[in-house]
C-alpha cells in the first residue's frame, strides 16, 4: 500500500470537515478524491501532504506512519489549485527549488531540470517568469516543480480547475499518459465527476465530510452505493413514489415495490439508458412527447414530458435518433427496463439530496 | 431623414473607440490639470531651492556644506536614518506577516496602532518622549541618576524618528502580503524548505517592490522629520542638529543661501532614493523583457513524446 488512511478525521474548530475516514491507494495508482465542494477531499489531500494534521486517525505513506512527521519530511510532490508558483522565479528556478533545497550539486540540478523541462514540453521557456505563461504552461510548471525532487506520492488539487475547457480535455489525456510513464502513486481532487470518470483507476467520493464509496469507474457507476453517489455520478432519472395496492405511482407510471406497504413512500433512480423509446405510439406502455433534444456530440439527451407532467430524461445515439425518425414535439411510447430503488421516505441523505416536497421528479445534474 | 445620416456618420467615427473611453477634451483636460498641479506645487517649489541655493555661486554652496556645524548636521541625520530604517523594516516585516498571515486576538488593535503616528502630530510625538524621559518626566529622575541622557541628545532623536517612521514599512507590505497570501510559502514547504528557508527564498522575494518602496519613503521621512525631532533634540548646534533643524537655524540667521544649500542637499537625497528605485525597477523590467524573447515554443500544446522520457522511478 502506497498511502492508507485509518479512521482519520478533521474539525475545524468545531466544525467537522472530515469524518472517520478509511482507505487506501496502491503504489503506481491513479485515484481521484471526487466531491462536490466542501466534501472534504481537499482537507484529506492536505492532510496526506502534511498541510494539515488530521484531528483523529493515523495515515500511511508506504507502511510509515507519518503524522507526526513535517512537511518537508514527507517526500511528497503538491500542486496547488493555483499553482502557487514562486513569482519571483523563473521557470528554471521553480523546478530547481527543491533540488537546490535538497542540496543538489549545480551540474546535477541543471540535468534533473532538463529533464522535467522535455518530460512536459516547457523547452525554451526556462527564462520566462510565471505571468508570462499561459494556463497549461503555468500547471506544467507546477507539476515538473512538484516532481523535481523524485517524490514518493503526487498530489494534485484540482488540477484543472483553473484552465480553459479545451485545455482541460487535452490535459486529461496528457496527466493519464504522464502517469502511465512515471507509473508514480497520484491522488487528484475534483468536483467534476466526467473528469474522475475518465482519468482514474479509481475513485473515491467524499459528500459532507463522509467518504460515500470508493471503487473503479465502472464500480461507482453501475453499483452506486447510496443515492447520493448515484445522483453525483452520471444522469440519474428520480422519482418518489407512492406505494398503493401494492405497486409504487408517480403519476402514470407503476413499478412495483416489493416489501413495501400501502401508502409508503418510496424513491427510485434509474438510468437514461433505462428509457426505451418508440415510434409507434402503442409499442410501449406510456405515451411521452419529446419536449427537447440536447445534442452532445456523438449521444443526445432527450426532455420527454408524460401527459400528467413528469419529465423524464433519456438518451440515444445519434443514429438511434435518425433511424427512429424522432424530432422536437414528435409523440412517441416509452417503457422504463430497469430501476433501482433508492431509499425509504426521510432518510438520512447527503446535502444535495434535500428537494422540495412538492415536486415528485429530479433530474440529476453532470452530463 | 438627412439628420439620421448625419448622425450615423457621427457615430461611425467614434465606432472604433470602447464605449468606456472619455472624449478627446476630457483626456486631455485632465492630463493638464495633473500635470499643471504637478508642475506649479511639486516641481517648481523644487527647483526654486536649487535655485536660491547657487544664488550666491558654489562657493558660498559648498562652504555652506562643508562648515563643520553641517557636517555634523549630515552626519547625525545618516546615522538617524541609519538606526530607524533597518529597526522599521524589522517591524513592518513582523507586524505585516502578523497581520496578513495569521488570526489572533488584536489584530485589529495592532493594524489600528500602526496608523497611530499619522494621526498624532508629530509635535505630539515629541512631546510624548519628553514627559516620559525629559527630566520632568517619568523616568528622568532615574535617567538623569544613571548619568543616561536620552532628551536633548541622539538617543531621543532616534526615539521620535521611529515613532514617526512607524508606519510607513508596515502599510507598505501588509495589503501585498494579504493578496499573495500563503501558498507560495505552503509550496516551498512541500518542497523541502525550512521556516527560514521558506522566507529568504519565496516570502521576501514576493514583497520585495513594496519593502523597497516603504523603505524609500521611510528613509524620506527619517531623515526630513521635523516637528517631533525638534521638540526632542534641544537644538545644539554642531551636536543635536539634524539636517531639517539645521536649515531652519540657517533661515533664521538670515543667512537663507546657506540654508538652501543644506534643503537642496536633503531634497537630493530623497531624489537618489527615487532614482535608485526607478533604476531597480528598470532592471527588473527588462529582466522580464528579455525572458519573454525567448522564442515560443513550437508545435503542439503538450509534450511531443511522452514514451522516449523516462525518468527515474523514486
Amino acid at each position: 500500500m502506497s498511502i492508507e488512511l485509518k479512521n482519520v478525521s478533521k474539525n475545524f474548530g468545531n466544525v467537522p470537515a472530515v469524518n472517520r475516514v478509511n482507505f487506501s491507494v496502491r503504489e503506481g495508482e491513479l485515484v481521484a478524491l471526487l466531491g462536490p465542494s466542501g466534501g472534504g477531499k481537499t482537507t484529506v489531500l492536505r492532510m496526506i501532504s502534511g498541510l494539515e494534521t488530521p484531528t483523529d486517525g493515523d495515515i500511511f505513506i508506504r507502511g510509515e506512519r507519518i503524522n507526526d512527521l513535517k512537511v518537508q519530511k514527507r517526500n511528497i510532490g503538491f500542486v496547488f489549485q493555483n499553482y502557487a508558483l514562486f513569482q519571483n522565479m523563473n521557470v528554471f528556478k521553480n523546478i530547481a527549488f527543491g533540488l537546490k533545497i535538497k542540496k543538489w550539486r549545480p551540474g546535477k540540478i541543471k540535468n534533473r531540470v532538463a529533464e522535467l523541462v522535455r518530460l512536459l514540453g516547457l523547452e525554451g521557456l526556462e527564462k520566462r517568469y510565471p505571468h508570462q505563461l499561459s494556463g497549461g504552461q503555468r500547471q506544467r510548471v507546477a507539476i515538473a516543480r512538484a516532481l523535481a525532487p523524485k517524490p514518493s506520492v503526487l498530489l494534485l488539487d484540482e488540477p484543472f480547475g483553473a484552465v480553459g475547457a479545451k485545455i482541460r480535455q487535452e490535459l486529461r489525456e496528457w496527466l493519464v499518459r504522464l502517469h502511465h510513464d512515471l507509473n508514480l502513486t497520484t491522488l487528484f481532487v475534483t468536483h467534476d465527476q466526467e473528469e474522475a470518470m475518465e482519468v482514474s483507476n479509481r475513485i473515491v467520493i467524499f459528500s459532507r465530510g463522509y467518504l460515500e464509496q470508493i471503487g473503479t469507474p465502472r464500480e461507482v457507476y453501475e453499483q452506486p452505493a447510496n443515492e447520493f453517489v448515484a445522483r453525483f455520478i452520471g444522469v440519474m432519472n428520480v422519482l418518489e413514489l407512492t406505494v398503493e395496492k401494492g405497486v409504487g405511482r408517480a403519476g402514470e407510471l407503476v413499478f412495483p415495490t416489493p416489501g413495501y406497504a400501502d401508502n409508503e413512500k418510496v424513491r427510485i433512480g434509474f438510468r437514461p439508458f433505462a428509457v426505451q423509446i418508440s415510434p409507434d405510439l402503442n409499442h410501449y406502455r406510456y405515451q411521452a412527447i419529446i419536449r427537447q433534444t440536447y445534442f452532445l456530440g456523438v449521444m443526445l439527451r432527450l426532455e420527454l414530458q408524460l401527459p400528467s407532467g413528469l419529465l423524464l430524461r433519456s438518451r440515444m445515439t445519434k443514429e438511434e435518433y435518425a433511424a427512429l425518425a424522432l424530432y422536437d414535439g414528435r409523440k412517441v411510447s416509452l417503457q422504463i427496463r430497469n430501476y433501482r430503488i433508492l431509499a425509504k421516505e426521510h432518510e438520512p441523505l447527503g446535502p444535495e439530496l434535500t428537494m422540495p416536497e412538492k415536486t415528485s421528479l429530479y433530474i440529476g445534474e453532470g452530463i | 431623414m438627412a439628420g439620421y445620416v448625419k448622425s450615423k456618420r457621427l457615430g461611425s467615427t467614434t465606432a472604433s473607440k470602447r464605449g468606456t473611453e472619455e472624449s478627446v477634451f476630457v483626456k486631455w483636460l485632465l492630463i493638464c490639470v495633473a500635470l499643471l498641479f504637478a508642475v506649479v506645487f511639486l516641481l517648481l517649489p523644487l527647483a526654486n531651492v536649487f535655485v536660491q541655493a547657487f544664488s550666491k555661486g558654489l562657493k558660498v554652496y559648498i562652504s555652506a556644506l562643508t562648515h563643520e556645524d553641517s557636517r555634523a548636521a549630515i552626519r547625525l541625520t545618516l546615522l538617524v536614518a541609519a538606526i530607524s530604517v533597518p529597526l522599521n523594516v524589522v517591524f513592518g516585516l513582523a507586524a505585516a506577516w502578523a497581520i496578513a498571515k495569521f488570526d489572533f486576538r488584536g489584530k485589529s488593535l495592532l493594524n489600528t496602532l500602526i496608523d497611530l503616528p499619522f494621526s498624532v502630530s508629530p509635535v505630539v510625538a515629541g512631546l510624548m518622549y519628553v514627559l516620559l524621559f525629559g527630566l520632568q518626566g517619568h523616568f528622568g529622575r532615574w535617567l538623569d541618576e544613571h548619568n543616561i541622557k536620552i532628551i536633548f541628545a541622539v538617543p531621543g532623536i532616534i526615539l521620535a524618528t521611529l515613532f514617526v517612521t512607524f508606519p510607513f514599512v508596515a502599510r507598505e507590505l501588509i495589503p501585498i502580503m494579504q493578496s499573495t497570501g500563503s501558498e507560495q510559502e505552503q509550496a516551498a514547504l512541500t518542497l523541502g524548505a525550512s521556516g527560514w528557508q521558506t522566507f529568504w527564498r519565496v516570502t521576501l522575494p514576493s514583497v520585495k517592490w513594496a519593502l523597497i518602496y516603504g523603505v524609500i519613503l521611510c528613509n524620506a521621512r527619517a531623515m526630513g522629520e521635523f516637528g517631533a525631532v525638534s521638540v526632542v533634540s534641544g537644538h545644539i548646534t554642531g551636536e543635536t542638529d539634524t539636517m531639517p533643524l539645521r536649515v531652519e537655524k540657517l533661515y533664521n540667521e538670515y543667512q537663507s543661501a546657506a540654508a538652501f544649500a543644506v534643503a537642496s542637499l536633503l531634497a537630493m537625497l530623497a531624489l537618489l532614493t527615487l532614482i535608485i528605485k526607478t533604476v531597480l525597477e528598470w532592471k527588473q523590467a527588462r529582466e522580464y523583457e528579455r525572458a519573454q524573447r525567448n522564442p515560443e515554443p513550437r508545435g503542439p500544446l503538450l509534450p511531443p513524446s511522452l514514451q522516449t522520457t523516462r525518468l527515474e522511478r523514486p
